[in-house]
């Protein structure tokens, strides 16, 4: 490993370490209790089996958008609709669960597929206005998924409805529920698929021609234009690759035993964690695991605090916002990076000298 | 139901629906000319909605309140520009950290400052006055529309002409356009590019802020979680169709104020309400395409000629 790489490392684990302070200082400014809020923030997880399963269980979707974004942004397309894409394919695999009434094994399998289809046309839409109308596709994305909020919502609330129940569906059928692997807990089969999925993204990005002309893209698209890589088609795979995997994980997620109904009447902001995911990972998919479970830790942590002190939930996201903004501050720290790369030199230089 | 788009109280109704969208546009317009994208806008907008309310209730006075909210609006743009300009984060993960700082932020705040959960319920802010202009309100069906305003949405109007005056008819004005077009260029006549996109952002913070103290102290008289709802991604797109310039911006931003204002007065009707949503959505979408469009096939055709 050289010392750039290791330096990252370093850096990325640094910006955790102040994030987390900050968040502790905050925790000390608002919290009657700040000392049990932080343990708890910290030691939560791992005080029973249910809490180490909720860590595992909210990884899962993670994954899914984590990888999702990787590839998109990858590709240097800034295509934030990877919320909607979830949201929709959310949608698309609970009614398919309810409406189609498919055996137990085809059921998962045919609302899997059409939650990804969903959600791979959905983020095809903002790269398919960049290249005929060339209009932002950060701008269209953010739009798009304000767009799927109110037209899934409307599809819940007219089509799918329980009308004992409110602002929920009907309770979707057993034959389409994903496998418990545990017993006593929730954690299912999704998590193997997110896995696989992740290594997919791995795969594609980093052993295909496909994926090198889509990094080669997101490098220098100019570079890559006059190398002969068709920069149409590489921005629409990648679009459509990434929204196909934020749809089939918002479908995982809804036909999880974590779920019974769908209820999401609000964005649940997978899209956005996906983006700390993704630079977290620095664009490698293979990492996405890795990252997502660090998430799920620090927010399984927070939800069993709010629960059990007065600190919210929503100190996570100041955590988040932090750590994005130091681990892509490409001067944060470079001093150090400056002084590591300089001590490796003398150390080689000596290293010379003495053969 | 279409008689209704013919009132005046319907018009009136657009010029209060684009009041935050349009101070946000201006914040972006600025940053824009300088050569920043601010998408961080939207967490402006929430952070100093929620700050006009705090202020104006601790203070008890609407001109202490909004100072001090512009004052905030400022320092998230300088700490923006702290870490695009000094610290070389990427713009767009810089404003999307600060949208998530603001979401969780405001919720936390709000708690540790009234106890409140998602909405201030329980802190007596105070609003921004309405403002009858005499004279006018006495023009029939103009004078319905234009007098009995919220006074910060004269201030967005007049804010307008401040901009464009500001932006082409200054020597700052120059220089930020200067930086924005060719930063290299900027700089070899001895233009600190730095200073200037320092002073676009923290600007545009400011501006953005009135939207913000606007929409919890004029539009609505409470704060409430995540009430920003993408005005400030909206008025993204409303600058950038707009060509970032504060005259194009203020166009575009009537006509999605108009379209909130379409979709408000749909809710009485039969049509469902998740329908009426997507509107203002919609509009922007299908808007920012057709405009970029246009765009796109005059550039092509300067340079084919």
């Amino acid at each position: 490993m050289n010392s750039a790489k290791r330096f990252e490392i370093f850096r990325m684990f640094f910006s955790i370490v102040i994030a987390l302070l900050v968040s502790f200082v905050l925790i000390f400014l608002v919290s009657k209790q700040p000392v049990e809020a932080i343990v708890t923030l910290i030691t939560g997880p791992f005080k029973s089996k249910r809490n180490l399963a909720n860590v595992v269980e909210s990884m899962i979707p993670l994954i899914f958008t984590g990888t999702g974004v990787c590839i998109m942004f990858s590709a240097n397309q800034i295509n934030l609709a990877g919320e909607g894409a979830f949201h929709l394919g959310g949608l698309v695999a609970s009614v398919c669960a309810l409406q189609l009434g498919l055996p137990a094994g085809v059921s998962p399998v045919v609302a899997l597929c059409l939650a990804a289809l969903a959600g791979a046309l959905f983020t095809a839409i903002p790269a398919f206005l960049k290249i005929k109308t060339s209009s932002s596709e950060l701008v269209s994305s953010l739009m798009l998924n304000y767009l799927s909020l109110w037209f899934c919502t409307f599809i819940l609330m007219h089509y799918i409805c329980d009308p004992q129940v409110g602002a929920a569906s009907f309770k979707l059928p057993a034959e389409s529920e994903l496998i418990t692997l545990l017993s006593g807990t929730r954690i299912h089969l999704g998590l193997f698929i997110a896995l696989a999925v992740a290594v997919f993204g791995y795969v594609f990005l980093y052993k295909t021609r496909m994926g090198y002309e889509l990094r080669l893209t997101g490098e220098n698209e100019n570079f890559a234009k006059y190398s002969g890589v068709n920069i149409v088609k590489v921005i629409l795979v990648s679009q459509l690759v990434g929204g196909m995997i934020a749809g089939l994980g918002g479908g995982v997620e809804i036909l999880s035993p974590i779920y019974n109904r769908f209820s999401w009447t609000s964005l649940l902001g997978y899209g956005w964690d996906a983006i700390i995911i993704c630079t977290l990972a620095k664009k490698n998919p293979i990492y996405t695991p890795l990252a997502a479970l660090f998430l799920a830790y620090l927010r399984t942590g927070a939800s069993i605090m709010s629960r059990s002190t007065d600190v919210t939930l929503e100190i996570v996201q100041i955590t988040q916002g932090v750590i994005i903004l130091l681990a892509v501050a490409e001067q944060f720290l470079s001093k150090t990076k400056h002084k590591m790369i300089a001590r490796e030199a003398k150390a080689s230089l000596k290293e010379e000298e003495a053969a | 139901m279409w008689n209704s788009l013919l009132t005046p109280e319907f018009y009136n109704s657009i010029l209060r629906a684009t009041t935050p969208i349009l101070f946000a546009t201006l914040a972006s317009g600025v940053a824009a000319k300088s050569g920043i994208c601010n998408m961080a806008l939207e967490g402006i907008l929430l952070f100093s909605a929620l700050f006009g309310v705090i202020f104006s209730s601790v203070t008890h006075s609407f001109l202490l309140g909004i100072l001090l909210t512009m004052v905030v609006g400022g320092c998230i743009g300088l700490f923006m520009a702290f870490f695009i300009l000094n610290m070389k984060t990427d713009e767009i993960l810089a404003a999307i950290a600060i949208n998530l700082i603001a979401t969780g932020g405001t919720v936390l705040l709000l708690l540790a400052f009234s106890g409140d959960r998602g909405s201030s319920t329980s802190i007596t802010n105070v609003s921004a006055p309405v403002l009858v202009i005499p004279f006018i309100q006495d023009i029939p069906f103009i004078g319905k529309i234009l007098s009995g305003q919220n006074v910060l949405t004269y201030l967005a109007l007049i804010m307008v002409v401040v901009m464009h005056l500001f932006i082409y008819k200054t020597p700052l004005g120059l220089k930020i356009r200067a930086v924005g077009e060719n930063k290299n260029a900027a700089e070899s006549v001895g233009i600190s590019s730095r200073k200037i996109q320092y002073i676009s952002l923290v600007l545009s913070g400011v501006l953005c802020s009135l939207g913000g103290y606007f929409l919890s102290g004029g539009y609505m008289n409470m704060f409430t979680k995540d009430m920003s709802a993408g005005k400030g991604f909206i008025a993204l797109a409303a600058s950038s169709m707009g060509g970032d310039t504060p005259i194009g911006g203020f166009l575009v931003s009537m006509l999605f104020g108009a379209a909130q204002a379409f979709a408000n007065m749909m809710q009485l009707t039969t049509i469902p309400v998740e329908l009426i949503q997507m509107i203002p959505y919609l509009t922007t979408l299908i808007g920012l395409a057709i405009f970029s469009y246009i765009v796109m096939k005059r550039k092509a055709k300067l340079s084919g000629k």
